[in-house]
């Protein structure tokens, strides 16, 4: 079996089996990454001895016959994850040295359950970005095409998984941030109701709309990924406190996929069709819808009226958020310090002047604009209230359909270069995901066809709140009867 | 500002003044005594060594979250209630955004739009407008303390110690109802006085558990709009507060009556120099940017929650006051002083009680005791009621002997300091030390016949009408007791036999 393309479902098999052990599993991924990294630039960091001391753990583990499905399990991290004693970077010159005391709740939940970090995944700078290329580490590459970007936020992670150099990989999502990419590299990604997964820990962008979630090969490894992820969790407030559902049982049941679809009312939202929509991205999806029908899901056109104001929402929400939680970054207590400040408001205004890059900066400025006295009701207030009718919306919608069946963006993957010159151009590469984050729903990406320059595109489904075993059913159904999430970037 | 203008009372000035009416608001904040930090589990505890309290939340680490200290509601909760107060169901908090080295998320986090309790009051004895002069309490909203910069010993540079970060703190807002600074100090020691009986905050102006802003203004009486007003800062004692708004009144009032304007700004209150100055920068241009705090969701409170603490709340000062006056026949001061601490009155009570229990339930006599005797060794040593050197009983019984006749008050006194010093039964200590009062007629009379035939001249002189004579008299039998003598019979038997 070729490891490389090997899902954590095969991986955990093949280690309860014994017949790969944890150990060498992990080196395995451990050179690939030392052969393919330095031209995709996926890590930031790889911490191959501690990769190699959990999988030794894990190995005891499993020949003690304990463990779970993700024991000994090599993962990538984004590098945003509080990781204690791992150096932790959010790809931004402000914290390219810096190693927490602490632990993020999904990674501590993802080691506990016998999980090896590989290493830290590159992304754009505090993940702000649809490209990879604000990376204070430099872009990273689409493994479908070099000179492309692997989408971003979590490119690292995506390319990580695409490129094979770990089985599944950690992102997070504030607009589309693994949704996006996952579409651009042809692989699977999940971005959970906002709350359902612990955000401590979790270098924060935008609170509101921040959310963690698995990017994997296979829906059935995103719904074991997101087994031991999910759940409430007293370091955050905001966390849901209810039961997670089994999603793994959900997806082993012996259903096949008209079992799954059949009856499921699918909502095609009309407004998603637009001029910006391309035309191989238009055709996969027309291709999916049939499939879904085939299978014997209703498929309906349903209304997103507010679907027009989902960018200029985000982009006063997401900014203003970040305005204040970048504030902490002044070069007193952790992080980048200018040389010789002359004083107090020069070291303030050097450290982040030198330490943050240009996006970074940009949403600073337009968040501390859109929250200026005199600007706030206009702006920010508006937003809220247009974020509130933007919710309304999808929930008018699910009281008609069970899902809705989306493009996950409007185009594949973009070169290196290309929309650096005009940031609102790069805004509108997640049209298709940002509204998702604004409503707190949760959203699957999966694969739905290549176009004609062999890049992958990607469908979107959207489920209700908390409704991410409906998504997971719906992928799974649809990677039962499809064979594109098993194309590989790779020889 | 000219020494004529602080000090010269009379004349012109003194009418110009008197044509000014001063408005004054103040803003309270109050650490709340929860054990551990508003947003995350470090202790609250006070004093220890720089930077040993804290954790990546206090220092806003990223990717850290807050979680609300339940404790700290509830506080607040019992406060609002306590004032009279909205307790809001829905209250939410906010960032407010500033750089400063000692606000380590560049945000302080506390309420903004929704606080936690509206449309309070709470009611004062006014020096100038008379008793229960109703002052409005706007709100009171959690927030949370910033850490400390230091400038000593480092040259050029400053440190900063986060220990005091995430300390819960209530800032209570009150309406601009006060109108003198005699008003100032009776509004916050009552508003101290209800704090320190619901044990939410231990009232400590000098070490800043306690402090208080006030925002100063005149206008002639009559005019329905305000002044200009100016905040003043740094006041760390009830007293400091008075005299910073007094010093601050005259100036402003000079300032007008010069033909100037009062700019509004914030003044810094310096107790040595007995004045205030601008501070210094652009305090007032800050733009905080408040929006709601996306980390912590609204908080929601259930009717029934608020409903309990309501039913759990302790009595409060005024009804205290108001029961003491009624149950002790106290008088509305002397209810006033025994209520101004929770402490205060548990002892008064204690000792009413034991009095009472001896059969003799005097407790106009007992408040005496507390507020006179007892409150002066107190003041003396600088001690609280809660260092006493008495025990309630003791001074309960001392006061049942004084009624029951067996002490005088001399001999009570000199019974109290002992017990003062060593401890003890006052009754004991009374009949070890023979201090017994002699209440007996017959040990009397004797004495009174000694000293009838010892002063023989004065004798004649009441006798022929001297009156005044009389004390003397008393006086050298209460001698030849040496004190002991029930004075109220000498006073009668001397008398009766003066007539004779
Ligand atoms: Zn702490």
């Amino acid at each position: 079996m070729d490891l490389a393309s090997i899902t954590l479902k095969q991986a955990a098999d093949l280690l309860r089996q014994r017949t790969v052990s944890a150990v060498e599993l992990t080196q395995f991924f451990l050179d690939r990454i030392v052969t393919h990294n330095p031209e995709l630039n996926a890590f930031i960091t790889v911490d191959a001895e501690g990769a190699l001391t959990a999988a030794r753990q894990a190995d005891a583990r499993l020949a003690a016959g304990q463990g779970g499905p993700l024991t000994g399990i090599p993962l990538a991290v984004k590098d945003l994850f509080c990781t204690k004693g791992v150096r932790t970077t959010c790809a931004s010159r402000m914290l390219a040295n810096f190693t927490p005391p602490y632990e993020s709740t999904v990674t501590r939940r993802l080691q506990e359950a016998g999980m090896v970090m590989l290493g830290k995944t590159n992304m754009d700078e505090f993940a702000m970005g649809s490209s990879n290329e604000t990376s204070y580490f430099g872009p990273v590459r689409n493994p479908w095409d070099r000179s492309r970007t692997p989408g971003g936020s979590s490119g690292g992670s995506a390319a990580a998984v695409a490129a094979g150099l770990c089985v599944a990989a950690l992102g997070t999502d504030t607009g589309g941030s693994i949704r996006q990419p996952a579409s651009m590299t042809g692989i699977t990604g999940l971005k959970p109701t906002y709350g359902r997964v612990s955000r401590f820990g979790m270098i924060a962008f935008a609170s509101s709309l921040d959310q963690a979630g698995p990017m994997t090969r296979t829906v059935e490894d995103a719904a074991l990924l997101l087994q031991a992820m999910a759940g409430h969790d007293p370091l955050d407030a905001t966390s849901i406190d209810q039961p997670v559902e089994d999603y793994g049982s959900l997806l082993a049941q012996d259903k096949g996929p008209q079992e799954r679809m059949r009856g499921l009312r699918i909502g095609i939202p009309q407004e998603y069709y637009t001029d910006g929509m391309a035309a191989a991205v238009r055709k996969s999806l027309e291709e999916a819808i049939r499939v879904f029908q085939d299978l014997g899901a209703v498929c309906q056109p349903v209304a997103l009226p507010c679907t027009d104001y989902a960018i200029p929402t985000y982009y006063i929400i997401a900014p203003a958020e970040a305005s204040s939680n970048l504030a902490r970054y002044d070069g007193i207590r952790f992080g980048y310090r200018c040389e010789q400040p002359a004083d107090l408001a020069d070291m303030f205004a050097r450290s982040r002047s030198e330490g943050f890059g240009a996006e970074v900066k940009r949403r600073i400025m337009l968040g501390t604009y859109v929250l200026s006295s005199g600007y706030y009701d206009a702006f920010y207030r508006k937003a809220q209230k247009v974020r509130r009718l933007i919710a309304d919306d999808f929930q008018a919608a699910f009281t008609q359909v069970d899902l809705l069946l989306t493009p996950t963006a409007p185009e594949t993957a973009f070169r290196i270069g290309e929309k650096n010159a005009d940031p609102v151009k790069m805004y509108l590469s997640d049209i298709f995901t940002i509204n998702v984050n604004l409503a707190g729903l949760p959203a699957l990406s999966v694969p739905c066809g290549w176009d004609a320059q062999n890049l992958p595109i990607g469908l979107q489904l959207i489920g209700r709140p908390l409704q991410e075993g409906t998504l997971l059913s719906a992928g799974h159904a649809f990677q039962q009867v499809t064979a594109w999430h098993t194309r590989r970037a790779y020889e | 500002m000219s020494q004529k203008g602080l000090s010269t009372q009379s004349g012109a000035e003194g009418s110009a003044r008197a044509r000014y009416e001063t408005v004054i608001g103040l803003e309270v904040h109050a650490q709340m005594l929860t054990r551990s930090k508003i947003f995350c589990g470090c202790s609250t505890r006070f004093g220890a060594e720089a930077n040993t309290q804290i954790c990546p939340i206090c220092a806003a680490f990223p990717g850290v979250l807050p979680v609300l200290n339940r404790e700290a509601v509830q506080m607040a909760i019992k406060t609002g209630l306590a004032i009279d107060g909205q307790v809001r169901l829905l209250s939410e908090f906010a960032r407010k955004n500033y750089f400063y080295p000692d606000l380590p998320a560049g945000y302080q986090i506390s309420q903004y739009e929704l606080p936690i309790v509206e449309q309070g009051a709470l009611w004062i004895d006014s020096p100038e407008r008379g008793e229960g002069v109703r002052i409005g309490i706007t709100r009171i909203h959690m927030e949370v303390d910033a850490g400390k910069s230091l400038h000593e010993g480092i040259y050029g540079a400053s440190w900063v110690d986060l220990n005091r970060t995430g300390t819960p703190l209530m800032e209570i807002v009150s309406e601009p109802d006060l109108r003198s600074s005699g008003e100032a100090g009776e509004y916050l020691k009552k508003l101290r006085a209800i704090v320190r009986y619901l044990g939410v905050c231990d009232g400590n102006m000098e070490e800043g558990s306690f402090r208080c802003d006030a925002n100063v203004s005149v206008r002639l009486h009559g005019d329905s709009v305000f002044g200009t007003r100016c905040e003043l800062k740094n006041l760390n004692s009830i007293r400091n507060v008075m005299r910073a708004i007094d010093y601050e009144v005259e100036r402003q009032i000079e300032l007008l009556e010069e033909g100037g304007k009062v700019v509004q700004e914030t003044r810094l209150w310096n107790a040595d120099l007995n004045s205030s100055r601008p501070m210094r920068g652009k305090e007032d241009a800050h733009d905080y940017r408040y929006f709601p705090e996306p980390d912590l969701p609204p908080l929601r409170l259930t009717a029934e929650r608020v409903a309990a603490l309501r039913e759990a709340m302790p009595e409060l000062p005024d009804a205290k006051a108001a029961r003491f006056g009624q149950q002790y026949q106290l008088s509305r001061y002397d209810a006033g002083v025994l209520t101004s601490s929770r402490e205060l009155a548990d002892y008064f009570e204690a000792v009413a009680a034991h009095a009472a229990s001896l059969g003799h339930g005097n407790a106009k006599m007992a408040a005496n005791w507390v507020t006179g005797e007892l409150a002066a060794r107190l003041n003396r040593d600088g001690v609280e009621i809660g260092q006493s050197p008495l025990q309630p009983w003791q001074l309960g019984k001392l006061v049942a002997l004084i009624q029951q006749g067996t002490l005088s008050g001399k001999l009570a006194k000199e019974v109290f300091e002992i017990m003062c010093q060593e401890g003890g039964d006052p009754q004991q200590i009374a009949e070890q030390r023979g201090m017994r009062q002699v209440s007996d007629e017959g040990a009397i009379d004797v004495a009174i016949a000694r000293v009838l035939a010892s002063y023989p001249d004065d004798v004649a002189q009441y006798r022929a009408g001297k009156g005044k004579v009389m004390g003397f008299l008393v006086g050298q039998v209460m001698k030849a007791t040496q004190g002991k003598a029930n004075p109220a019979l000498v006073n009668q038997r001397l008398l009766a036999k003066l007539a004779e």
